[in-house]
């Protein structure tokens, strides 16, 4: 990445609405050189979606957030590639990682109720080959998201100075 | 009990400071959106809060050199001659201050007698002006105006200087306008300073927040100007520091002594605690190469070429700034002085600036805005003032 598409994509990652034009007034720059960059991000697949960040618990629809962390056997040839590809297929989940540690795979998933999630777990991820084992852990609260606090205040520690 | 006769009398003549008067106005309502506080909206990097956390459970509590700590004086030195090119010696020539206003009071009361004048650039910080009167000493002003972008001129350099004048304080990167002195800048000046055998005192607190390549240029890195120069500079800006009271003087030892002495009897030495954490913070600045105050600078210069920006699309004529984290708007297009403006906007609108005239008369058409707020936050109180400049602008 050269010098300029890190710092615009610092400024998209803080806030994806900013147009090619506000961003050459924040940075001081030209701005097809901006709307430049913007494209060879794109292209280089460095930007791969702008979509919002949502307080999900403030939409006043249901829904429960969870974790799965996965015990895998690895398979022959693929190793861990074939078997995550096959839960990157399900709608519902998220976020698929290759994990170091206790466990192989950690998937984040969406759903309505705690039963669709059941359901996702023992019909779905169970019977991959390869699956031995996963823990379901349910997410109670989000204080922060994406790098945003959830419950946004100004900062009020600052008192009034004069200086 | 008459308590005016027995109160000092260059005490009592202080004027009261005017932001402060707009400030008791502003906390009767929590809720307005202020661009007025002077310290920055980061936190004290953790590498720095914990050593003083751990400084204290050891229970190293006690006072510390009164010069303070060697260690941190030491990095002090390193640091200056490292980022600003300019040789102290740890041992006599550094002298950790309560924050850089004390070493501003320090340095007035080792240097002048009463009815010594000095220099001060107008417009400026408020506290140089009633330390130079509690001393009995005249403060002149140095008038710098926009069109310049408020640097400090030879010319009036020149017609603020009489016989008495013995000091001139330089302020840059300047509160409240954001100006800063570039190396050319300066050049213009030293040799009247040195013919005129004059001490500078230079106020570099904001020094690592310089939006140029060059960064700060210190005075006191031209030739012959190191032994008449007193640079006054700080924690509280380039490390988020500002509630742990550490700042620090670097002069030669003659004048560092005298400094040092009136610090002994009056303050002390620097609180421990805050010791420790500003060694946590040179070290840990040395060792990452000052990336987190890159990262801060990055921040507020984003900040301020969109404030500038704004200010400039409203109608209200703002350069750009160099330094510091403050814009410096002219409001004359809304028929309205900075008071005047600062005052209807916060009735108005609930938003809260402070008006150029607090900071000396060239700044009396201006208000000084602050950038050390998040983006959103300055968004928010930008579209704000852009209503109400739009109501007022004929």
């Amino acid at each position: 990445m050269e010098k300029l598409e890190k710092k615009v994509l610092d400024l998209l990652q803080e806030d994806a609405r900013y147009t090619a034009s506000k961003i050459a007034v924040l940075l001081g720059k030209e701005e097809k050189d901006v709307e430049a960059a913007i494209k060879s991000l794109e292209a280089q697949g460095i930007i791969v979606k702008y979509s919002a960040v949502v307080n999900t618990e403030k939409t006043g629809e249901d829904f429960v957030d969870a974790l799965i962390e996965i015990k895998v056997t690895p398979q022959a040839r693929s190793g861990y590639d074939a078997i995550a590809e096959q839960i990157i297929s399900f709608d519902e989940v998220k976020d698929v990682y290759l994990m170091s540690g206790a466990y192989d795979i950690m998937v984040t998933i969406e759903a309505r109720t705690i039963r669709d999630i059941a359901l996702f777990v023992s019909d779905k991820l169970s019977v991959i080959d390869g699956v031995v084992g996963a823990a379901t852990h349910f997410i109670l609260k989000k204080y922060k998201e994406s790098g945003v606090d959830l419950q946004p205040q100004e900062n009020t520690k600052r008192i009034m100075m004069h200086e | 009990m008459d308590y005016r006769k027995y109160l000092s009398k260059n005490a009592v003549d202080i004027p009261p400071s005017g932001i402060r008067k707009f400030f008791d106005i502003v906390a009767e309502r929590p809720d307005a959106i202020s661009l007025g506080v002077g310290e920055p909206d980061f936190d004290t990097p953790w590498v720095s809060r914990e050593a003083a956390i751990k400084s204290i459970q050891k229970g190293y509590t006690q006072y510390t050199s009164n010069f303070g700590m060697p260690k941190l004086r030491e990095l002090i030195s390193k640091y200056y001659k490292q980022r600003y090119n300019v040789k102290y010696d740890p041992k006599c020539e550094i002298l950790c201050t309560v924050g850089a206003s004390e070493g501003i009071d320090l340095a007035l009361r080792a240097i002048l007698n009463p009815g010594d004048e000095v220099l001060i650039p107008d417009p400026s910080y408020v506290s140089y002006r009633p330390c130079v009167s509690l001393i009995g000493a005249v403060p002149v002003s140095i008038k710098c105006t926009e069109k310049e972008e408020f640097k400090l001129t030879l010319e009036n350099l020149k017609a603020a200087y009489t016989e008495k004048s013995k000091i001139i304080i330089l302020p840059y990167p300047n509160n409240p306008t954001g100006a800063i002195m570039e190396k050319d800048d300066l050049a213009k000046i030293v040799d009247f300073i040195k013919e005129k055998d004059l001490i500078v005192i230079s106020d570099e607190i904001y020094s690592e927040l310089t939006y140029t390549d060059e960064g700060h240029i210190s005075i006191a890195s031209f030739d012959g100007m190191q032994e008449r120069t007193v640079v006054i500079n700080g924690f509280s800006k380039a490390f988020a520091m500002t509630g742990w009271r550490l700042g620090y003087a670097l002069a030669p030892k003659e004048i560092i002594n005298v400094m040092y002495r009136i610090h002994q009897y009056a303050i002390m030495c620097c609180p421990t605690a805050s010791q420790y954490a500003g060694i946590a913070s040179l070290e840990n600045g040395f060792e990452e190469n000052f990336a987190t105050i890159q990262d801060m600078v990055q921040k507020y210069d984003i900040r301020r070429r969109f404030l500038v920006d704004e200010f400039n699309k409203m109608g209200l004529k703002c350069f750009a700034p160099k330094g510091a984290f403050y814009v410096f708007p002219c409001v004359s297009s809304t028929g309205m002085d900075g008071e005047e403006f600062a005052n209807k906007l916060f009735r108005e609108m609930n938003v809260a600036v402070v008006p150029g005239g607090a900071f000396g008369e060239s700044g009396k058409n201006f208000v000084r805005v602050s950038y050390a707020y998040s983006m959103k936050n300055l968004e928010k109180a930008i579209s704000l003032i852009k209503q109400f400049v739009e109501k007022y602008t004929k």
